[in-house]
């Protein structure tokens, strides 16, 4: 026993830092990546050069000294053109993700608590489910006029059902327990109970989805500049460099590089992000390490 | 005599499912007198918490309705009254206390915040107010360090305390009338014994009067004034406690009576009695009496013909709905 105690005593105290490091490195890594590239879009102006500036003299040159990431087929700078491009991934991504948990969250609330809104909103979004997000965003998307705010509309609409699924179940669930009907015997307002009782409840799973609903928004908007349907191609965005870039991949691949790579770790830094935050909220679903 | 705090008068709730209408309360009528407790007792699926359910019209929706029958209520018919009418009474004039403490609050938010939160929404007072009363009220139902533990959540109480919280929840608007859903059915024996003794207490402070389901006859013997038996949906009997458990008149009284162990220390174990048969479906009407199946005075008149009820050796308090009464009370 007191072997015991002073074997824990001995133990130094981890603290701080370093121990929540330890304990979440999914979590830690995927924040710091994308920390740095928020910030480096953010410093855009900073670190790069003009993406924008075509110098034909210097078009396809390889990677050297001026240019980190060689030049495009219009001799403009490719790492340049990366680093903008990561402020249209990073506002879609985010914007997508905000607004849909947004409306998911009040369609879903409502939709579980309203037997009558939910009849009909479910099944209008179900077959709005069973249509595949891309096609959905090309469509809405070629309705209008290009623009970044209408890509996030494009996107943001397919999202919606899966946002309001899962809030509903949550709603569902949490509505069952004795405590909500506790609360209505001692007469609190539906208004309120919704408020107090079961939103809280859907968070946790919410922000999870949110990360996820950010990564697959700044996918499908790459996709959807990649296929020329969307962003307006004077603004460098990762999609449209890399649709440029294929055509001159044997000739000059490290034009597909920047962005290619840049897509690929947001978006795994997204998706760490989401399953250490998944890990933390939801300890149910937490893969044992 | 005035009226009675709460009148039910052949109260009759169906649920209606895709397979057909369950009677789960079938034709049931008693009064509850100011300040008094009455026990509604019963087996499980007899229709104890859906009476309660009804008297608070808290019935899933859609589901469960009150088909017939009046629930007058310091003297307003609770039956016919709208949604945001109801709001009003629940919590501030009726209390209600919930079988299971463990997950009645909500784990996410402090206790005092939801003893509070009733105050608030019916007394209409300031956060700092209502606080007060929550602390005052966890005083009252001797919770020790009342003015820290408000701020504690529900993991942090052990059973027995939690139920006293739900008891201090259902107490702070100062109800008239307390709806006890199996309150200590939960809860191990000796904190059974402190919660209905604290219920007692603050039944006396508070002059509250209280119903109180339950299946456990040493409940009501500790805690009623009268008990109403159930059967099937039905009363079967109604007597005050002393003259039930002294002379229960009804068969199914009788023999949930005998199905209580009673065992002496150092005693030979008894084989306990049961009652033979089954409850019978609530799916189909039961033109008799419900407990004709398994009833062994049984004759064929009650099995066809609904029995009245009759008062119990010419004591009016004392009623039990039983064709064949004389002859039971002979026994």
């Amino acid at each position: 026993m007191t072997a015991i105690t002073a074997r824990i005593a001995s133990q130094p105290v981890r603290s701080g830092l370093w121990h929540f490091v330890r304990r979440n490195p999914t979590l830690v890594g995927g924040a710091v990546v994308l920390l740095l590239v928020v910030l480096a879009a953010l410093a855009a102006p900073l670190i790069a050069g003009d993406p924008i500036a075509a110098r034909p003299v210097n078009r396809l040159k390889p990677p050297s000294a001026a240019n980190w990431l060689g030049t495009d087929q219009l001799g403009r700078d490719v790492w340049a053109r990366t680093i903008y491009g990561a402020r249209v991934s990073l506002m879609v991504g985010l914007s997508v993700a905000a607004i849909a948990m947004a409306i998911g969250l009040v369609i879903g609330l409502c939709a579980g608590f309203g037997r009558m809104v939910e009849t009909v909103v479910m099944r209008l979004l179900d077959g709005l489910m069973a249509i595949p997000a891309i096609l959905l965003a090309i469509a809405f998307v070629s309705l209008s006029k290009a623009s970044v705010g209408v890509v996030i509309a494009a996107i943001v609409l397919p999202e919606i059902p899966r946002v309001v699924r899962l809030v509903r179940a949550v709603v569902l669930s949490v509505r069952e327990q004795p405590f909500v009907e506790a609360a209505v015997a001692s007469g609190t307002r539906v208004p309120k109970i919704l408020r107090r009782h079961i939103l809280p409840a859907t968070l946790p799973p919410l922000i999870v989805q949110a990360t996820y609903v950010c990564a697959s928004a700044i996918l499908i908007e790459a996709a959807l500049s990649f296929l020329g349907a969307g962003t307006p191609p004077e603004i460098p965005t990762w999609g449209n460099m890399i649709a440029s870039s294929r055509v001159y991949l044997g000739l000059a691949p490290w034009t597909i590089f920047g962005p290619g790579l840049a897509l690929a770790l947001v978006v795994l830094a997204v998706n760490l992000v989401g399953d250490g935050l998944r890990d933390r909220l939801d300890p149910r679903l937490a893969r044992r390490m | 005599m005035t009226a009675p705090l709460l009148e039910v008068r052949d109260l009759s709730t169906h649920f209606f499912n895709q397979d057909g209408i369950t009677r789960a309360v079938d034709g049931l009528s008693f009064h509850l007198e100011a300040q008094e407790t009455v026990g509604i007792v019963g087996e499980s699926g007899c229709g104890k918490t859906v009476t309660a359910l009804s008297i608070l019209k808290l019935l899933p929706p859609r589901l469960g309705r009150i088909i017939g029958g009046r629930i007058l209520f310091e003297g307003l018919d609770l039956a016919g009254l709208s949604e945001p009418q109801m709001r009003a009474i629940r919590g501030n004039r009726i209390g209600m206390i919930f079988q299971e403490p463990m997950t009645s609050l909500n784990p996410v938010l402090s206790i005092g915040h939801q003893i509070a939160e009733a105050v608030r929404i019916h007394k209409g007072v300031s956060a700092d107010r209502a606080r007060a009363r929550a602390r005052q009220m966890l005083d009252l139902v001797k919770i020790p360090d009342a003015g820290q533990r408000l701020d504690d959540y529900p993991h942090q109480f052990s059973g027995g305390m939690r139920q006293r919280v739900m008891i201090a929840m259902a107490l702070a608007c100062d109800p008239k009338m307390l709806i006890a859903d199996e309150p200590t059915t939960a809860l191990d024996v000796t904190i059974q014994a402190q919660v209905l003794k604290l219920m007692l207490e603050l039944k006396a402070k508070t002059g509250a009067a209280i119903v109180l389901i339950t299946h456990d006859l040493g409940v009501v013997a500790e805690t009623c004034q009268r008990v109403v038996v159930m059967y099937a949906g039905r009363k079967v009997e109604e007597a005050p406690v002393r003259q039930l458990f002294a002379r229960p008149a009804h068969p199914y009284t009788r023999g949930l009576m005998a199905s209580v162990a009673r065992g002496k220390a150092g005693a030979r174990a008894k084989r306990l009695n049961e009652i033979p048969g089954m409850v019978p479906s609530l799916r189909e009407p039961i033109p008799g009496c419900a407990f004709a199946p398994r009833c062994q005075f049984a004759i064929d008149r009650c099995r066809n013909e609904r029995p009245q009820f009759e008062a119990v050796a010419g004591e009016p308090a004392h009623q039990a709905a039983c064709h064949r009464l004389s002859e039971v009370l002979k026994l």
